[in-house]
This record gives C-alpha cells, structure tokens and sequence, in this order.
C-alpha cells in the first residue's frame, strides 16, 4: 500500500539541495527545538508533589532542556540522513529492503549473542553491571539490549524447534516441498511464531532461575491476566463491533463475587469460578440491554457510565463491600486442596515431599491463568467458526443487511456482551484469588483503558495481536518502572508511531472462518471496525 | 413470457391493503393496496421519491407502517382464509390447513420477516458485508438453519457430528450460488474486494440463501453496464424457474423492467396510479404523464400527443 503513497517528507526537505547541512536544516532544528521546550517546558520542567503534606513545585529544567535536545537533534539528523534521501521520490518504507542485509546480519549477530547470554550462566548479570559501574544509563541500555538479544533467541529457538518437528511430522510448507533442507526449514517460517509462543508460554518457569525468576513469573502472571481480559474484550470490540469502555465492570464482578463467597462462606475457588463468570455474564446482560439501541460514540460513553457505576457503588455499600478498605484475607489459592504453606500437615510440600518454597504457589498461580488465557481463546477461536461467531463479525459490518438475512441483532449483541464479561469475571476471580486483597481502587477507568488500548494496539480481532500488544504494554510498563513519570511518555509516544505506522494494530487483518478453495488472510483495510 | 407455472396456478402470495405510511407530515405511502401473484416477477415503478423504497421497508420490516395490513401466503392463497381471524386475534402469523401459513409482516420484526416468512431483499446502496469472504457472506445467511443445526451454539462448541455435516451442505448450498452468479473462483476474497456489478450478484446470492418465498430486489441493475444487466435479467428468469421464486423488483431501468416483469405497477407520490402487464403500463397516459411530470388535467392533452 506505501508504494503508492506520496513520501512522508516533512515540509522543509522538499525544498533542500543535496549538501551538507545547510541554514533551512539549521532553521527546521531550531523551531523543533522552541517547539520541544515549551511541550517538555510545561509537562516536564514542572513538577507538582507533596512534601510534608504541602503542595510543592519542584523544577526540574534540566531534564526539559535535555529533551528537547534530543528531539531537536534526532530531526536534525533525520533532515540531513534520512528525509534528504527520499526527496527524490522514494519513501522511508521503500528504504527498508535496501537495509536488509543489514538487519539480517544484525538479527543473526543479535541471535547468536543471545545465545551466549542464555547459556553462558552469569554472562549477562556481569555484562550489566560492568556497564553499570562505568553510568548508570549504560547500565540499562545494556540491560535492555541483553534482555532483547536473550528473548530473541528464545523465540527463534522455539520456532526451529516448533519448525524441525513439523518437517519430522512430514507436514513441509507447500512451497518448499522437494526443495532442499535449508529452504525447508526457513520457508513461511514466521507461521511458527504463535505456536512458538505457547511453547514459551508452557515452559516459562524452567526457562528462568536465579534471583530473576519471581519477579519473571509474577510478571508473566500479571500480563496473561491482561492477555486473559484482551481476548475477552476482543469478542465485543473486536467481533462484534461494540464498542465497550467499561470492560473493567465485569473484571470487579468476578473479583468481588470470588472475594465474597469465598470469605462468607468458604467455598473453593474452582466452585466460585464458574460462579463468577455467571454473575459477570448476567451484569454484561444487564449492561447489554439498555444499550443496544446506542452506536459508536453513545455506546463508549454509556458502557463507560457503567463502568464507574459499579465502582462507585462497590465504593459505597460499605455493609456488603467494604467500601474503600475493600475486602481482605480472601482464601489464597490451593493445589486441588492442598495449601501452599511452610507449616502444617497436608500441604503441598509436605505432601510431595518438597523443601517449603514461595515458588511453588507462584509456579501454581501462572498455570492456573495460562490454562484459563488458553480456555478463552479455544473458546473464541470455536466460536468464531460457529454461526453465533460469523453473526458477531456480520453485525459488525453491517448490522441492517444481519436483519435481513433473519439474524436476531438483539440477541446477537447479548451474547457477545454476555460471554465477553463472563470471560472478564473469570479473570477477575483469579485476580482476587492471587492478590488477597481487592478494593474498588483495583477497577478504575484506567483499567478499561488500558485493556481496550491492548485490543486496538494489537489489532481488533486478532487473538495473536492481543499477546504482543499485551507483552508489549503491560511487560514494558513494569520493565520500566524505574523510568517513573516518563514510562507514560514513552507509553503514549508508542502509541502514537503505532497509530501512524500501523494504524489498525500490529496484527490488521482478519482470518476468514471458513473457505472454499484456499484460506486467505484479508487485509484490514476491508474490514469495518463497527460502529456499536 | 416464458412460464415455468402455469397460469392456473397463479394465485395471490402477497396482499397489501390500505397501506399508509407517514413520516411527521410526509404522506410517503399513501394507502397502497396491491397484490403479487405467486411465481411472478412483479415491478414497481414511478419517479424517484415516489415511495417505492418506503414501501419495499415496509414489507421486508424495517419500517412498521402507520396503517394497513401486509399479508403473505405460504403454500397457496387458501391461507388467505384464515387471515380475518388472525387478524383479530393480534397474531403474527397463523397455520392454515396442510402446509399453508399466512404471516402479518406489518407486525413482525424485520428479522423474523426474514427467518419465518421467508421474504429477502436487497438494497438500493449495496449492503455486504464488505469485510468477510463471499463464501462467508453466503454462510451468514444461512444463520438461522446453522444456528439450529448447532444447538444454539452448545453442540457446535462440542463438536457435533450434525453440525459438521450441516456446515458441509451450507459450504455446498454457498458454492452452487456462487457458480451460478460466476464468483466461485472468487470465493475465498473479501466481498469488499469486488467491482460493483459482482456485488449486485453477490447480494441476489446472498438473499437466495436464506431460502426465500419472496425475493425483494431494489434497484438491483443500478450502475450496471447493458451486457451486465443483460445477464442480471437471464440470472433472475433463471432463479424464478428453478427455484419457485416470486420476485418483487423496484426498478429505473426500463430495459430490465420490461423484459423480465410479468406485472408492473406504478407509483406516485405514494399512490398506485396504474398496475397491469408491461404492455398496459407501457400505453398508460398517466404514467406517461406522472413520468414527465404533467399536471392531472393535461393527460389527456399528453395521452393524444404521444399518440394514444
């Protein structure tokens, strides 16, 4: 599609010669430059914080004049190196293949690098922290770089191995069949790359060890629980078209109807479970009715409505909920009966025999969501080559010709709101079983948020988008955390390049349910985003 | 015409009766009456804003009606008998005796219309749904027979052996319509991907696979070039014949209407001004008049112009 398109040339190159830099590229840099000071000026150079319960303002126009250096430097350098190129004619993306050489090289030193860091045991702890004596900042950007090459690695490790299997099991590419073994092997190899997931996904806790592997588990936890609510969120915005801004009801039902029974009565998790999902499936019943006659905008801010609805209200019947202090000690969970404590007959390492270790309810936790994240989308898949699936997908195309072709809009819609909340109580059930502890301040906005962000960045309706987007907002949110306030910047500076480069998620396009001859990916552009 | 029925067997599917509809002050249909025969390809014509489309929503459901009774007949126009009773009654749609039905669409939802009473349509701006391949377009429209057959998904999420099955005869049912439209090679793209004309056919396909007793087609030669809606008047004879179809067709495009139409009836300003075979329609001073925009009191000067 870019081949066709005009260059993204900024204004000013149009007009340069070939050269050197030259006083309009001076210019250019300089009005950047005033432009970056006072956006950086206002949102960073100023700093609002409470210091003994007053209300102070800290400057901090340092690190504003450092921005706006970058920035005014990073266009400098575009200016003269990259836009000056592309005036005659050619585009940035039309750039890339000529730099592909390059990247493979790149990617193949990358790979082989990771190798050695994941074999190599303390190769990378000591990497870190040489560059760290030398400052700080290389300490991390080596730390970033390391972690990428490792991870690379892993996943291209995963696909081969995903890809050898495949050729042992006979089934080779079409394309490559009777070729020789190297073609074989790299042929559609990117195919692997959901599957290689998975199998990254099931070994996760023996990939790690050492100090880091808590902090990697509970990471991994907290971003399938995330995973978990995308693929639910992604049946009513991503199928159905039905815009929902207030998803994170449905997650405060599942915990508070887990966080209730459990500490009222006692019963188990896995009896609550289903109990969960119900009562979010009937809220998003609820919530399904009065709007189905809403579209697009209306619909976004009705369902938001909801959402603080039941916040507030959770806020508020302090009797039932607790109000702002929330609901505490509620039942950890067991391994099928068997608690996960040092002391005791009958726990779980006593019973097989273990040395007491933290790890082991951990390990526990992130199978149990990874095995609730892969119920969800075995279900969402199923359902999308179901007839209730292809109505969802019809009704978000064109919800008129859907009546004419006698297909129940009304009822449509319910389900897609009903199984997409109950999929949300199921996550939110597990969220009050691994934290103890919820409160309402658990299901803010915010959260609705960030969610629906995860759907749209990773392309609606794609399931495999959902995980990287996922991988890629809540992972590189507690990577770093260290960052502080400017983890938001970078947050919504990635969404934006994203909006700009892919703006229908990383994963456009759709998978057709069903086919005749061949199945053929469609590109998003086709595909409608529903209007609610 | 050719007759794949014989003309004894003609009788009433559809009668409409006093059908007024007003939007605020607007009169846009104006109490229509008008019956189509089974197995005919009955046109409406008149000038634009004449109350054709309003009329065709009123029928398919879109619009309720602000007065008067759409009645449609399964099986034989002895249904029509128990119409009065039903009627009274409040009912939507009543068995008569055999297999015969009558359904009130003036008070069905316009899904139901579709699903129960077995009347499709198309639409005058093409409705697919552009995002999904044609075979999945063809899919979604069998929705309700594969809705069933999958135990209102439970079975179909257990994996049923009968649903299987009837996804195999709906994926065949889809084929035989996309060869007979020539999209079958077509069948895997995105419906959105096709030229205009294709996605007129894709729309007739789509509408014949929700099995219709009364297939509804707005406008469905608009846009199209002369050999398309040469073929498009071949296609909808063929379907009339094969599949015991009764069409019923708004249409500007005179070359179509009155090659293919059995009986034409002709709108305006909501009214039927007349309504016979295209030979009447095509000597009627009043459409002639309604068409060139002719006050009442000179059809008769315009009748004598243009020699009749």
């Amino acid at each position: 599609m870019t081949d066709t398109l005009q260059p993204e040339t900024s204004p000013v190159t149009r007009t340069l010669p070939r050269g050197h830099i030259t006083a309009d590229v001076l210019k250019d840099a300089g009005i950047t430059f005033v432009i970056a000071l006072l956006l950086f000026g206002s949102i960073v150079g100023l700093r609002t914080d409470t210091v003994n319960g007053v209300l102070v303002l800290i400057p901090q126009f340092g690190k504003a004049l450092a921005l706006a250096t970058a920035v005014a430097v990073g266009r400098l350098l575009l200016d003269v190196f990259i836009w000056r190129r592309m005036t005659d004619g050619r585009t940035f993306a039309s750039l890339i293949p000529s730099a592909l050489p390059v990247l493979k090289v790149a990617g193949a030193v990358g790979v082989t690098f990771g190798l050695a860091l994941y074999s190599i045991p303390g190769f990378r702890a000591s990497l870190v922290a040489g560059a760290g004596s030398g400052h700080p900042a290389l300490g991390a950007i080596t730390d970033l770089i390391t972690f990428a090459c490792e991870s690379t690695f892993l996943v291209i490790a995963a696909m081969s191995i995903v890809r050898a299997a495949r050729l042992v099991i006979g089934q080779t590419p079409d394309e490559a069949v009777g070729q020789g073994i190297l073609r074989r092997f790299t042929a559609d190899f990117g195919r692997e790359f959901p599957i290689a997931l998975l199998l990254i996904a099931l070994a996760l806790p023996m990939l790690t060890a050492g100090p880091s592997q808590r902090y990697a588990i509970d990471t991994a936890t907290q971003i399938l629980i995330y995973v978990m609510l995308g693929w639910g969120l992604n049946i009513v915005v991503g199928l159905a078209g039905l815009l929902d801004l207030g998803y994170v009801a449905f997650y405060a039902v599942g915990a508070y109807t887990y966080a209730l029974i459990s500490t009222q009565f006692g019963w188990s998790f896995w009896v609550c479970l289903p109990l969960a999902g119900f009562f979010a499936a009937l809220w998003g019943i609820t919530l399904g009715f009065p709007v189905l006659r809403l579209r697009g905008d209306y619909l976004a801010i009705v369902t938001m409505a909801f959402g603080e609805i039941i916040r507030i209200v959770l806020l508020n019947w302090q009797s039932l909920t607790g109000g702002p202090n929330g609901i505490n000690r509620i039942p950890k969970l067991t391994f099928f009966g068997l608690p996960f404590e040092r002391t005791g007959d009958g726990t779980f390492a006593s019973v097989f025999g273990l040395k007491f270790d933290p790890l082991h309810r951990m390990v526990f936790l992130y199978y149990v969501i990874l095995a609730l994240a892969l119920l969800t989308n075995f279900i969402t898949l199923r359902l999308r080559r179901l007839p209730i699936g292809r109505a969802w997908e019809a009704l978000r195309e064109d919800e008129i010709a859907c009546r004419s072709v006698g297909i129940n809009t009304v009822t449509t819609k319910l389900t897609a709101f009903a199984i997409g909340a109950m999929f949300g109580g199921f996550a939110g059930s597990f969220f009050a079983a691994r934290q103890g502890f919820i409160s309402p301040e658990s299901f803010t906005f915010m959260e609705s948020a960030l969610v629906l962000a995860i759907v749209v960045l990773g392309g609606l309706g794609s399931q495999l988008g959902v995980v990287i987007a996922a991988v890629i907002l809540i992972g590189s949110a507690e990577r770093f955390r260290d960052l502080e306030d400017f983890r938001m910047l970078i947050f919504g500076l990635s969404m934006v390049l994203v909006m700009i480069w892919r703006p229908r998620g990383l994963m456009s396009g759709r998978t057709p349910s069903a086919f005749l001859n061949a199945r053929k990916n469609i590109s998003g552009s086709f595909v409608k985003e529903g209007r609610g | 015409m050719a007759d794949g029925v014989s003309d004894a067997t003609r009788d009433d599917l559809l009668r409409v009766e006093n059908l007024t509809m007003r939007f605020g002050g607007l009169v846009a249909v104006d109490k229509l009456s008008f019956t189509a025969r089974r197995g005919d390809i009955t046109a409406i014509i008149g000038p634009n804003g004449a109350g054709k489309t309003t009329f065709f929503n009123c029928i398919t459901g879109f619009y309720k009606p602000t007065e008067g009774r759409i009645a449609l007949a399964h099986g034989s126009e002895a249904a029509f008998e128990a119409l009065p009773a039903a009627t009274f009654r409040g009912k939507q749609w009543t068995k008569a005796n055999g297999a015969c039905a009558v359904f009130l669409l003036e008070r069905m939802p316009g899904f139901e219309i579709a699903r129960l009473a077995r009347v499709a349509r198309t639409f005058q701006n093409i409705r697919l749904f552009a995002g999904m391949t044609l075979l999945e377009n063809l899919l979604v429209a069998q929705h309700t027979v594969l809705n069933a057959a999958s135990g209102y998904t439970i079975g179909g999420l257990l994996g049923l052996a009968s649903f299987k099955r009837a996804e195999a005869a709906a994926i065949d049912k889809a084929a035989y319509w996309l060869r007979e439209i020539g999209l079958v090679d077509r069948a895997d793209d995105p419906a959105g991907d096709l030229p205009y004309g294709a996605q007129r056919r894709l729309e007739i396909a789509r509408a014949m696979c929700t099995d219709p007793v009364l297939l509804c087609l707005d406008e469905p030669a608009a846009g199209l070039n002369p050999r398309e809606s040469h073929e498009l008047n071949a296609l909808l004879l063929k379907i009339r014949e094969e599949h015991a179809l009764s069409i019923l067709l708004i249409e500007h495009d005179m070359g179509v209407v009155m090659q293919i139409s059995d009986r034409i009836a002709v709108l305006d300003y909501g009214k039927k001004i007349a309504e016979g075979t295209p030979d009447e329609i095509r000597a009627d001073p009043r459409v002639i008049a309604a068409y060139l925009g002719v006050p009442d009191d000179e059809v008769e000067d315009v009748g004598a112009e243009v020699g009749l």
